[in-house]
């Protein structure tokens, strides 16, 4: 629009400007008419008021006429001719004084102008309003932007002081003003989020929300439960907040969330928290729950903003809506990471993507799913069942490099594979948000990461660290830093709590849970990990369920098998290389599990053991256990026989 | 028959097979008494107001009149039980009112104080079950109780 107004201006522009010309004085004004006239020898619309012309004019006309024609003589081209009556000299003179005429003329003017203004804007409206369906059918291929917006979008109606602050709008936050409220019904709380939407969960971004049959779940954010129910992602609808604005003005209090805000830094001492455009709030208590955020590979990282459009990382309601766009547009999806995340993402994808022939693949270094929490075994019995799902698995291999090659992203890895896709999620892991921690002056743990606190949470006097980044003293476990939504419910429940004055320790543990496709599931409470050795008790599968798994195999049957796997040539090679070495017993011990086809880890309880004691139990497909998990961690015990403990989980119970 | 292998690096996990007949044999071992799990009314007899069973009927904008209400009727010694309450549940439902959203019950309907109270004792039966259901989980929020009692 503006280039059009542009044009119709420079047109009036010169229109004036032609008409100021002829008006002009002066040879060296010459009308592209005159030029064009001159040219053609003579009949030059002749300008009467010409100075050089006015000059001459007496002399000229008093000179005797020439003989244009002499008897007998050629005709030669004269240079001064007889002055031909100019035409413009005939035409009416205006009778009025020029300024009139010129108003007159500009109005005449000014109304083609208007009309023409008119009808150009309606084509080019109708020229829009015709090509707009065509756009809609366009963005296939335009992801989305995210956009964060501050609400309120000044700080001036955010309160200066109020009585609970709490630094993050996710789980632990919302877990922590739900225990405040409970504990002293008119606390005024303020939430101060980074991001754009009201406190929710995140569990069922990458499981059932990929579930629903229809596209419904992206735009209303809402997801079948076990029972059949359908709940919103939000742990409270929008009008259960207080707006900032009123919210000190309430006098039952509430809870107020200011989206799109950031903190910069604390000063504790002083008990104000700044945001990032300066404005301090003063504050009685304060909890950090600020969370953590996707880690990248710093090969992606580095790439061209072309490559990086094909990358995502996946944490938030935005990139679950962007990503489900970007399934719907894509025939190849590869997963970097192996563990929750990328597990169940690709299992979700997979199954998402059946119909429409999605290609799935994950790739991780481990050597199986979940590789860091189920030992190895069992990771590998996992990895066959996301095969299962359709998902393809290349595992021992991390990015070496990528390039856009044919409108697909070429991946290259480790074991000289490369895999071709049209998008990539990574999902290797989260880094703790402790970016408050060097300004405000709080400690970091080195090794774990997060914000350090003590058993009641707490960094310093009136200040609280909840979630993903609060690094905690677990009195019967040690310090520990958890990343898990239970963890966030626990810990910010118990901060919440302390913050209201309960003074309490942490004594209630956590615990997690994973789904991969529907077959699959498991829980766990106290540390898991793969490093630990473990003791796991699995139901025996009956000839009904499983004919192969009768077949009893023994202990010494095994070694023999496993003997076979390296010959005596090959160990002599291996033995001079200890990576190698360390590589094929790998490889080994992977060809040993998955031959051993009759074992079926169907349903089981698996104990992680520091010292002998237990110190984390996983139920493997097995439900409604966790009570009892909770008592044998508790107990702190060494048992002789945990084939004994496990028969109080009951596994072969049919769910 | 149970059977055992050592398996993983260094042998370090042990993995039993366990046939059914094996564990109906009851276990030897003893756990210590299971940590009490709070649920709407405390040991004491108090109401525990952060009972994940009221999910946020005593946080949200008409918490403390649900509160009032909701104490009131606990701590009742009236014969029908509640019968003094009758503001405060009124109160209460003037206050959700105001918003539909987060109390989609058609609030506005029992003016009678015994419908009002059926009401409110149908809603006190509805919390203890969901009281008692939420003792035998653990966990605190029904998306994580949800996961648990998905296969059963």
């Amino acid at each position: 629009m503006y280039r059009i107004f542009k044009i119709v201006n420079g047109i009036t522009y010169t229109t004036h400007r032609n008409v100021d010309l002829l008006h002009l004085e002066g040879w060296y004004r010459l009308t592209t008419a005159q030029r064009y006239f001159s040219k053609k020898g003579g009949k030059t619309p002749q300008n009467a008021n010409s100075k050089e012309c006015s000059a001459d004019a007496g002399d000229f006309c008093k000179r005797p006429p020439v003989d244009c024609n002499p008897p007998g003589q050629k005709r030669l081209p004269v240079f001064s001719e007889c002055p031909a009556p100019n035409a413009m000299d005939q035409l009416p003179k205006p009778q009025c004084p020029y300024k009139e005429y010129d108003a007159q003329q500009k109005k005449s003017y000014f109304k083609v102008l208007i009309v023409g203004a008119i009808v150009f804007l309606v084509s080019v409206a109708a020229v829009i309003k015709s090509q707009s369906p065509s756009k809609k059918d366009k963005p296939k291929n335009k992801r989305r932007i995210k956009q964060v917006m501050k609400l309120p979008p000044k700080s001036s109606e955010i309160p200066p002081a109020v009585p609970y602050l709490l630094i993050g709008g996710g789980t632990a936050s919302f877990s922590a003003f739900r225990a405040i409220k409970s504990a002293e019904p008119e606390a005024k709380i303020l939430v101060i989020s980074n991001e754009n939407n009201f406190p929710h969960m995140r569990p069922p971004l990458s499981k059932e929300l990929w579930f629903s049959p229809d596209d419904s779940a992206v735009k209303d954010l809402k997801f079948k439960q076990w029972n059949g129910t359908e709940r919103s992602l939000y742990y409270e609808p929008d009008d259960f907040y207080e707006s900032c604005k009123h919210l000190m003005q309430n006098p039952k209090g509430g809870v107020a969330v200011a989206k799109g805000w950031v903190v910069t830094h604390i000063d504790v001492t002083g008990k104000r928290a700044f945001l990032d455009d300066g404005y301090a709030v003063c504050y009685d208590k304060c909890l950090i729950a600020t969370g953590s955020s996707p880690k990248n590979l710093d090969i992606f990282e580095k790439a061209s903003p072309a490559l990086k459009e094909r990358i995502t990382l996946f944490r938030e309601i935005f990139d679950f809506q962007d990503l489900h766009d970007i399934v719907r547009n894509s025939e190849s999806i590869a997963i970097i990471g192996g563990g929750f995340l990328g597990s169940e993402l690709a299992c979700a994808l997979a199954r998402k993507g059946k119909d429409a022939g999605l290609q799935m693949t994950q790739i991780f270094k481990e050597s199986g799913n979940m590789g860091k929490i189920l030992p190895e075994y069992l990771s590998l019995w996992t990895t066959e069942q996301v095969i299962k799902e359709g998902v393809n698995v290349v595992r021992h291999a991390e990015v070496t490099g990528i390039k856009l090659d044919n409108k697909k992203v070429q991946i290259n890895l480790s074991n000289g594979q490369s895999v071709s896709v049209d998008h990539i999620v990574v999902a290797i892991g989260v880094t703790p948000n402790t970016s408050l921690a060097e300004k405000s002056e709080l400690e970091v743990d080195p090794e774990l990461g997060g914000y350090l606190v003590n058993t009641e949470l707490q960094a310093r006097s009136d200040l609280y660290i909840a979630g993903d980044c609060s690094c905690f003293y677990d009195t019967k476990l040690g310090r520990r830093r958890v990343e898990h939504h239970d963890h966030a419910v626990v810990s910010g429940r118990l901060a919440g709590e302390n913050m209201a004055g309960a003074n309490k320790p942490y004594w209630h543990q956590s615990m997690f849970w994973s789904d991969l496709g529907p077959d699959l599931g498991y829980e766990a409470i106290g540390i898991v990990d793969s490093s630990l050795p473990t003791v796991g008790i699995f139901a025996k599968a009956t000839p009904k369920d499983n004919p192969q798994a009768v077949v009893s195999a023994t202990d010494e049957g095994i070694r023999s098998t496993t003997e076979e796997l390296v010959s005596e040539e090959c160990d002599t090679h291996i033995r001079g290389d200890p990576e190698q070495r360390k590589f094929l017993e790998k490889v080994k011990r992977e060809q040993q599990s998955a031959g051993n086809k009759g074992d079926d880890y169907g349903k089981g309880v698996i104990f992680y053991l520091r010292d002998d004691v237990v110190v984390g139990i996983l139920l493997w497909n097995v439900f409604n256990r966790m009570n009892v998990a909770r008592q044998v961690l508790k107990d702190e015990r060494k048992y002789d026989d945990l084939n004994e403990v496990a028969k109080l989980f009951n596994i072969h119970q049919e769910e | 028959m149970s059977y055992c292998r050592k398996l993983g690096p260094n042998e370090k996990d042990l993995v039993i097979f366990a046939t059914k007949e094996d564990h109906e044999v009851p276990s030897s071992i003893t756990l210590p008494e299971p940590d009490p799990q709070p649920g709407l009314i405390l040991p004491n007899g108090n109401i525990n107001w952060n009972c994940p069973c009221l999910g946020g009927m005593a946080t949200g904008p008409c918490g403390i009149e649900f509160r009032n209400a909701f104490s009131c009727f606990h701590y009742s010694k009236e014969e029908p039980k509640g019968t003094d309450c009758f503001e405060l549940f009124k109160t209460m439902q003037t206050c959700m009112q105001q918003y539909p959203t987060l109390y989609n019950k058609d609030l506005g309907d029992d003016d009678e104080l015994n419908e009002a109270l059926d009401e409110r004792k149908n809603t006190m039966a509805e919390l203890k079950n969901t009281m008692d259901e939420s003792k035998n989980t653990t966990d605190e929020f029904k998306i994580t109780s949800d996961n648990k009692e998905k296969k059963t």
